[in-house]
């Protein structure tokens, strides 16, 4: 057997977690202080394992070869035929290191500003990256599911620990983690039906077998039986409430996680699973998820203008861009079966847009959410109405928030206009009235993303009634004046201006793979 | 041909992102260095777009062997996307003219943002911007836009650097964010353009899904353009229309919001909330001439169903837009807004020509257009810098007048000539050449050149409506230039004024130059006497690449008609606006317009722009923001989110009465009552177990005496 990188790359967060939660200070007679310092440094570098290595998984992962690579396979559970089966292809190679990179830079952040319950912390993130990892390499239903699973509890423990009190933590944990609990039971049968159906738990076979082909009425509630769970997750209008409330409540880094990968957990399992193992029942409800799509783009995009708290704000923008994914996926689903000429390429395209969305989210809307954190540790307030003129004040993270914000709002030039520009090159072509509707969505976007956020945080005369006590973050101290960004703030946000602007100007790399498994995934339906 | 300067065509837009990004990351504190960086980059941008422009002019019949250079960029699907550039007549045209308007730009702005009198006293330690190194990053950036924008090798590139200078406009308007008024114009000018844009976005990736390519040499081969002219598609109220005109015309409103054309015309005269040397990048070198490079760009398609509804489109649009905006700028009190209008109609003029297939003229006026606007808005910045100053002294004085000062308002002016006659001079030559004065000045050329077009191929209406706008320029540049420059001060800050530095006024008679001798280029062979000195080499070199796209761009006869109403037109505005200005001045700031009693009402309807800020206030904007706060409480505080805390409230009701009503009477009742009954019977046993031993053995006696009992009865 090869060298079991995925393998590796799953389970070292819970080996640092396992490590974390050892009673240093115990051993080595250290103060509170410093085993929780060390406790920090263990936990980044427990993360930074599966973030070279991801890196390593992005290089040597064979893309003319195509398909599933670096494959493992042990049986698990026998006598129900459930086994370890593991493998990543084009679609979950960026992911992966998407998780890898979020979770790592989140740490990093964490490790400056979370002061109280240090070492909780630290385990259940680690837990939680375990927990979206498992997912992104599963090919086995069951494993899926746990790690699906898995990926819930230390969320519903991060946003009722370190929640801010005034943004009622426990009623968003509670929401978020009920919520998320009534897809996975519709999950849960799914996969029963597929197994009682195809004698088999293993999503490759099962994209093979084609469960229910016969009986479009099964097939259906199956289809949906997943979808129900991944529109949730993603999610998708109107199963979208409890996102905001989770991501106002949550703390910097989880929301970041939240935004930057959890999101993503349920588009990836449309595209993994809802598109290649239930093609037909796909076909069928691909006007619904159109519909969902750009219900989600348009909507989400409104009631962003009318938000006047910053965080909620970005929560919601992350309905209306997870709304391009759907409107990508539901189009390519469109056009299974289509026999056009070019309705093949349109699809794969839109596929392409969806699954660059995905990553692009990540990092676009991650970093939002650590300008989010920025801003609230000064000032202790995430209230638009309460900031203006800072742009002269804190130029540095006036600039990094333009980028980010520019990119969000999908300017060429950085990454975010990909995603858009492929999900409507095949939108448009398959479903052009949709498209013309969900394109109504990038104008709404421009305005409440200039409006709502940079005018109202950076321009006009900066008020210093509005706000008289700053907090500088580094010491904790009052300040008359906001504080620019601090070098720990820069290091985090580094990284995801990097990507945003490398894949704005050249999208090859990373396109590159979600190109060559669209169009394998279409050709093969 | 020589492949050297063509093959380094890719570099010219990137001195002025290195610029860019070497101000933004180190020399922003230095701001002297920073402005250096950036008119350092834009020069060697220059100094290679000419070199280009020159090896191209002397290849004879260039447009037919123009440079295209491609290469591999990123995947889409079973295609791929490339990204290059191309050159041809049309992009050295532009390469002719950005660059160095740029320059010129670039230069001016290095004396323009000193003296920031808008700002408290606070901000001005050392006479410059506070924000001067910013300025000199953003501009560079625009420049890096427009450059990208005219070497592009395919649409999506051009979109690209499309949107780049969409954002910087947006940075540059509301540069002085500090001012409401600034940061709001530049919010309206990127939400207003981006409408535009997002229909030509969805115009694009149409283009793309039909013609599975976005490079222009795949778009314009005749065998695509015969297939998009010929396949149809069903439109909602139109039936079946050619994807040929259909695409056109979605393409074209991106141009009707970059180029600030009717009905998206709204952002261009608030833009010049922006620092002057701005509006002039926007007005002339980029922003709006990229929306008429574009349609000129994907003129083939346009054209591609002969006599088609796209080409009426854009003709009725831009004719219409040119006497629209006319008249609206003859009400208007500010420098600049007279200009941005004359703006937005002068770009009127160059898509009517695209409408009715004057080729090169659109081409001819846009590049003679670009020099005497610039030319335009930086005089225009002197004057105003010059009346800050002015006022400043004034205020110095102490015999300011009351109220806040606008430097920008015509009617504190007049009587400027003597006191500063450089930037008169050069500005009187901008304006002769904006209202076509003729013969001697570019304006007259490229104008005429349109007109005549019109007239000939028998667009009347066409001809008499720009013939009209072309009245009105005219009669609106001479109420301007009377009103600024002549009669007597009407302020004290007039009285103040003095000739800007030369930074300022170097550039402003460069441009004057151009502004007069950049027509005798495109003199039409047949015109009399002129004609033949110069043999209309500009109408050669572009009509090459006409040529080669299957464009008619024949040279037109000589016909004294069109030109004569031309001359008409120009010399009876100027006439007009030298009799109500020129003869009897506005004596002071507070008299009303000479022209307001004879219009009556209809005065105050031009002054007001015909109400269109108001009506999309109304209407568009007021609706988008009831819709989201109308969400916003769907989603939180009415349906969805009620809806899911009461299924989450039914399941604890639930739970709650499941315990009340068969946990608590039944089930634990059962449990309960298993429990009391032992306990109740421990109670009755603990009775018994006294732990007396006298009692046990009163039971044990009464016991043994009742079994004694039992036995010993007979007949059991």
């Amino acid at each position: 057997m090869s060298f079991p990188i995925l393998t590796l790359i799953t389970f070292v967060p819970l080996l640092g977690a396992i490590l974390c939660l050892l009673p240093w200070g115990q051993w080595l007679g250290w103060s509170k202080a410093r085993e929780e310092d060390f406790i920090r440094l263990l936990a980044i570098l427990f993360s930074l394992v599966p973030l070279i290595l991801a890196v390593f998984l992005w290089l040597a992962y064979d893309k003319a070869a195509g398909g599933f690579q670096f494959e493992e396979m042990a049986a698990w559970i026998p006598a129900l035929g459930v086994s370890y089966h593991i493998g990543v292809d084009g679609l979950s190679v960026p992911l992966v290191f998407l998780t890898t990179l979020l979770t790592t830079l989140g740490l990093y952040y964490s490790s400056h500003v979370i002061k109280h319950r240090v070492r909780e912390f630290f385990v259940l993130f680690l837990l939680l990256e375990m927990g979206m990892l498992g997912v992104f390499v599963s090919l086995d239903f069951v494993l899926f599911y746990v790690f699906w699973e898995i990926g819930l509890v230390p969320m519903y423990f991060l946003i009722g620990i370190w929640g801010h009190e005034e943004d009622r933590p426990q009623y968003s944990a509670i929401k978020f983690f009920l919520y998320t609990l009534v897809g996975s039971v519709a999950m849960l049968l799914a996969i029963l039906g597929v197994y009682f159906d195809t004698g088999t738990f293993d999503i490759v076979k099962a994209i093979a077998l084609k469960p229910f082909a016969a009986n479009p009425m099964l097939a259906g509630l199956a289809f949906w039986g997943f979808f129900l769970a991944f529109a949730i997750k993603m999610p998708v209008w109107p199963f979208h409430t409890w996102l905001p409330d989770a991501h106002t409540a949550a703390p910097t880094a989880g929301s970041v996680i939240l935004a930057g990968v959890l999101l993503k957990l349920g588009a990836y399992g449309l595209i993994r699973i809802n598109l290649p193992v239930f093609p037909t029942a796909a076909k069928t409800w691909a006007p619904l998820m159109i519909a969902l799509g750009v219900i989600s783009i348009v909507y989400g995009a409104l009631v962003c203008m009318a938000q006047t708290d910053l965080k909620r704000l970005i929560a919601y923008s992350s309905v209306s861009h997870m709304g391009y994914v759907m409107l990508g996926v539901g189009a390519a689903a469109f056009a299974i079966g289509m026999k056009r000429a070019g309705a093949l390429d349109s699809a794969a395209m839109a596929l392409n847009g969806a699954a660059l969305q995905m990553f692009n989210h990540g990092i676009i809307t991650g970093g939002l959410f650590f300008l989010v954190g920025v801003i609230y540790e000064r000032a202790h307030t995430r209230e638009l109405n309460l900031f203006g003129g800072l742009s002269a004040k804190v130029p540095y993270y006036y600039g990094l928030m333009m980028v980010t914000a520019l990119a969000s709002l999908g300017l060429p030039g950085l990454a975010g206009f990909w995603s858009e520009f492929f999900v409507f090159r095949g939108a448009f072509d398959l479903v052009r009235v949709w498209a013309a509707i969900g394109v109504i969505g990038v104008v709404i976007t421009a305005a409440y993303i200039l409006w709502r956020i940079v005018q109202s945080v950076f321009l006009g005369q900066y008020d210093p009634q509005k706000i008289a006590h700053w907090t500088n973050p580094a010491d904790g101290n009052m300040t008359h004046e906001p504080m620019d960004v601090l070098l720990f703030e820069k290091v985090t946000l580094w990284p995801l201006i990097f990507f945003m602007i490398l894949f704005g100007v050249y999208p090859t790399p990373i396109l590159d793979f979600f190109n060559r498994m669209t169009m394998a995934l279409m050709h093969g339906l | 041909m020589s492949e050297i300067p063509f093959s380094l065509t890719w570099l010219i837009p990137l001195p002025p992102l290195l610029a860019f990004a070497l101000i933004v990351l180190f020399t922003n504190p230095d701001k002297k260095l920073s402005a250096r960086v950036a008119i350092f980059g834009v020069a060697v941008s220059w100094v290679l777009g000419w070199w280009i422009v020159l090896s191209s002019v002397v290849i004879p019949h260039f447009g037919e062997h123009a440079f295209r250079l491609a290469v591999h960029w990123l995947p889409a699907a079973s295609s791929v996307l490339t990204v290059g550039v191309i050159v041809d007549p049309v992009t050295a045209g532009m390469l002719f003219m950005v660059p160095f308007v740029c320059l010129m730009i670039f230069i001016y702005s290095v004396g323009y943002m000193t003296f920031p009198g808008h700002l408290p006293q606070s901000l001005n330690v050392d006479g410059l911007d506070p924000r001067y190194s910013r300025f000199f990053a953003y501009i560079s950036l625009f420049a890096f836009g427009m450059l990208g924008l005219v070497i592009a090798e395919n649409l999506l590139m051009l979109f690209i650097f499309w949107e780049v200078m969409g954002l910087c406009s947006y940075l540059l308007i509301g540069f002085w964010f500090e001012k409401p008024s600034a940061y709001k114009a530049g919010l309206k000018a990127f939400i207003t353009t981006r409408v535009g844009d997002t229909i030509m976005l969805a115009g694009m990736v149409l283009l793309y899904a039909q013609s599975g390519s976005l490079a222009f040499a795949d778009i314009f081969s005749p065998g695509n353009l015969e297939r998009l002219a010929t396949t149809t598609v069903n439109v909602p109220l139109f039936g079946p229309t050619p994807w040929a005109t259909v695409l056109a015309i979605m393409i074209f409103f991106g141009a009707i919001g970059k180029s600030a054309q009717f009905p998206l015309h709204v952002w261009l005269p608030d833009a010049m909330e922006g620092p002057t040397p701005v509006s002039a990048l926007i007005h002339a070198a980029t922003m709006v001439s990229a929306g008429v490079y574009l349609m000129i760009r994907m003129f083939p398609l346009v054209q591609a169903v002969e006599h088609g509804p796209a080409l009426t489109f854009i003709a009725f649009i831009g004719a219409f837009t040119a006497l629209f905006a006319a008249s609206i700028a003859v009400a208007q009190n500010d420098i600049k807004r007279v200009l941005a209008y004359s703006t937005i109609s002068q770009l009127g003029y160059m898509f009517a020509a695209l409408g009715i297939g004057a080729y090169v003229a659109a081409v001819f006026h846009l590049l003679v257009h670009s020099f005497f606007k610039s030319l335009l808005f930086l005089g225009a910045g002197s004057v105003i810098h010059a009346m800050e100053h002015g006022h400043h002294a004034t205020a110095e004085h102490g015999d300011a007048q009351e109220g806040s000062f606008d430097p920008n308002d015509m009617r504190n002016m007049g009587g400027l000539f003597r006191k500063m006659p450089i930037t008169a001079l050069t500005f009187i030559a901008g304006g002769l050449a904006l209202s076509g004065f003729p013969i001697v000045t570019a304006g007259f050329w490229s104008k005429d050149e349109i007109l005549a077009d019109a007239w000939i191929n028998g667009h009347s209406i066409v001809f008499w409506t720009l013939a009209f706008a072309a009245f009105l320029t005219a009669f609106y540049t001479g109420r301007q230039i009377f009103l600024v420059f002549f009669g007597t001060p009407r302020t004290s800050a007039a009285h103040h004024v003095g000739e800007s530095v030369r930074s300022m006024t170097y550039p402003l008679i460069v441009l004057a130059i151009f502004a007069v001798v950049g027509g005798w280029v495109g003199i039409p062979e047949g015109f009399p006497g002129l004609g033949h000195i110069l043999n209309n080499p500009f109408h050669h070199f572009i009509a090459s690449q006409a040529e080669a796209l299957g464009i008619e761009a024949a040279v037109l006869p000589f016909n004294p008609a069109p030109v004569s109403i031309s001359i008409l037109a120009a010399l009876g505005g100027l006439a007009l606006a030298w009799t109500v200005y020129g003869v009897q001045p506005v004596e002071s700031r507070d008299a009303p317009d000479p022209l307001e009693r004879p219009l009556g009402g209809l005065y105050r309807v031009l002054q007001n722009k015909y109400y269109i800020d108001e009506f999309y206030a109304a209407t568009v904007i007021r609706f988008t923001i009831w819709l989201s706060h109308l969400f916003s409480r769907v989603d939180r505080d009415w349906i969805i989110d009620p809806l899911v805390n009461w299924v989450g409230r039914s399941g604890r009701r639930l739970a709650t009465g499941l315990r009340r009503l068969v946990d608590e009477p039944i089930i634990d009742g059962l449990v309960n009552g298993v429990g009391s009954a032992t306990n109740a019977s421990g109670a009755f046993l603990r009775l018994i177990q006294t732990g007396r031993v006298q009692n046990y053995l009163v039971v044990m006696l009464l016991t043994a005496l009742m079994l004694l009992a039992l036995y010993t009865t007979p007949g059991s």
